[in-house]
């Protein structure tokens, strides 16, 4: 029953095989067989948001997705975003409007926010905080982390009505 | 916390699917988002997981003569924005949004939230509410079961082991239908302490058919009939509703529980009736 399956995927662009066990989380996958550990695991029942990924283009939880399943798909983790020398747009905001302490929550956010900046309007705070509310923040009280959002937000906008 | 071992089976089609089920403690992988958990807690531990989400042919969305059939794999997310949905049963894209949180309703199925059947969830509440059919499919053939009926207990429905859910087929309302949904919880994207939804047709400004169905309240999602029959032939208009609105709790014993006292689900039950029927009416209206 533990015998392993042959999956082939593209994490950030990069094509990767390997055999996998189906137990295993696609979570567990990114950290322990990839060390592809930005992606953070809180709770293991998607409630807290930490190991927020991008399959196939949209957010999902990698804590309730098997790695079995990844096979065919198109993965991006938060190693994909951006590098310490040359951040994305979204860390750059992050670290603008000191969205983070102690950062453990950041990957979920920064892939979150990635997201929702394609698919939703986010015309106010409100939505900004709706669009937000799977990602749990036990540091900053989520002011600074909105006030970023805003600012992408905002800038977003304005390129598309250029 | 991680699963237990099992065996994992991928199925193209329906037939394969039926097939891999047709085995000792096979479970059902659709979205994922309620089972995972309960397998990282070892809640449940499936001797073999059937993942039906690449079978095309429970993916989409159709308008026949009469309605509109949902896929069983419709996620979350699209039964939100789906043009069909949006222009027949607005109701649907209103009450997605109180479904979990964005990551889980791009991942999250219709018949997923149906067959997990918490007594809490949008999806029962609104299959009852729109008349749905659900379409069952087995070893032995298809079958239909009204969504009225399909709800027996929490976490419990009218389908065997064996059978996997193809879609739902919802009705469509006459052109003078309203539609309300709205739920209470404690924090955006939890489960609804109390949700309702309504829908009110109106004809010559009467009431000519009213539906009020409640979640959260009890095992399964109710329908407050006492009130629907009492608004039936009555002036289409506020002072209505507020006359028959206490039939909404009579008899009603709600669960009570540590997310709230039987008491509070009972106000809230009055404020959110009240609310979608109003709402539900007015948009009959215009
Ligand atoms: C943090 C969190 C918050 C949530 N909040 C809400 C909420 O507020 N409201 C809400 O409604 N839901 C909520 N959910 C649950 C979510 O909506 C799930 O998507 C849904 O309950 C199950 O759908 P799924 O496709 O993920 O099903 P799965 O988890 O894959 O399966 C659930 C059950 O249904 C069975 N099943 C699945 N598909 C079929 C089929 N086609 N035929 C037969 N059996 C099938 C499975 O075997 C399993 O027993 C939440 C989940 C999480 C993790
Ligand atoms: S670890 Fe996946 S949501 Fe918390
Ligand atoms: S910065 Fe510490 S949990 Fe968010």
């Amino acid at each position: 029953m533990s015998s392993k399956t042959h999956i082939t995927l593209t994490i950030n662009d990069e094509p990767y095989r390997a055999d996998v066990e189906p137990r295993m989380l696609a979570a567990d996958f990114l950290r322990d067989e990839l060390a592809l550990t930005g992606t953070h695991i809180g709770c293991e029942h998607g409630v807290c948001g930490a190991c927020t990924i991008l399959l196939n283009g949209v957010s999902v939880r990698s804590c309730l997705l098997l790695a079995i399943q990844l096979d065919d798909a198109e993965v991006q983790t938060v190693e994909g975003l951006g590098s310490t020398r040359e951040m994305h747009r979204i860390q750059t905001a992050f670290r603008e409007y000191h969205a983070l302490q102690c950062g453990f929550c950041t990957p979920g956010f920064l892939m979150t926010v990635q997201d929702i900046l394609n698919t939703l309007p986010l015309r106010n705070d409100k939505e900004i905080r709706d669009a937000l509310s799977g990602n749990i923040c036990r540091c900053t009280g989520y002011d600074h982390i909105v006030k970023a959002v805003r600012s992408l937000v905002t800038e977003r906008d304005k390129i598309a009505n250029q | 916390m991680k699963p237990a071992p099992f065996e994992y089976v991928r199925p193209d089609t329906l037939d394969a699917a039926v097939q891999a089920l047709n085995h000792e403690d096979a479970r059902i992988i659709a979205g994922g988002q309620s089972l995972v958990p309960m397998m990282n807690f070892r809640l449940v531990q499936p001797e073999r997981l059937v993942d039906i989400n690449r079978i095309e042919a429970l993916t989409p969305i159709v308008q026949t003569d009469t309605g509109v059939r949902v896929g069983a794999l419709t996620r979350h997310v699209e039964a939100e924005y789906h043009p069909l949905l949006r222009e027949h049963f607005p109701i649907i894209s209103e009450a997605m949004p109180y479904v979990a949180h964005l990551a889980i309703r791009n991942r999250g199925t219709i018949a997923g939230s149906l067959c997990h059947a918490d007594p809490s969830a949008e999806w029962p509440l609104l299959a009852i509410l729109l008349n749905g059919e659900i379409e069952i499919l087995g070893g032995s053939g298809s079958r239909t079961v009204p969504a009225e009926e399909f709800f027996m207990a929490p976490l419990t429905t009218d389908i065997a082991e064996t059978e996997l859910v193809t879609g739902v087929f919802f009705p469509s309302p006459p052109a003078s239908c309203g539609m309300a949904f709205d739920e209470v919880s404690w924090r955006a994207g939890d489960f609804a302490i109390v949700a309702a939804g309504a829908l009110v047709y109106i004809e010559k400004n009467r009431f000519v058919n009213v539906r009020l169905v409640l979640g959260g309240v009890f095992d399964t999602p109710i329908r407050i009939t006492a009130l629907e029959e009492a608004l039936v032939g009555q002036s289409a208009n506020q002072d209505a509703i507020e006359a028959v609105l206490s039939l909404t709790t009579k008899d009603l014993e709600p669960n009570d529980d540590l997310h709230a006292s039987a008491e509070y689900r009972l106000s809230l039950v009055h404020v959110l009736a009240r609310r979608v029927l109003t709402c539900a009416l007015e948009r009959a209206s215009s």
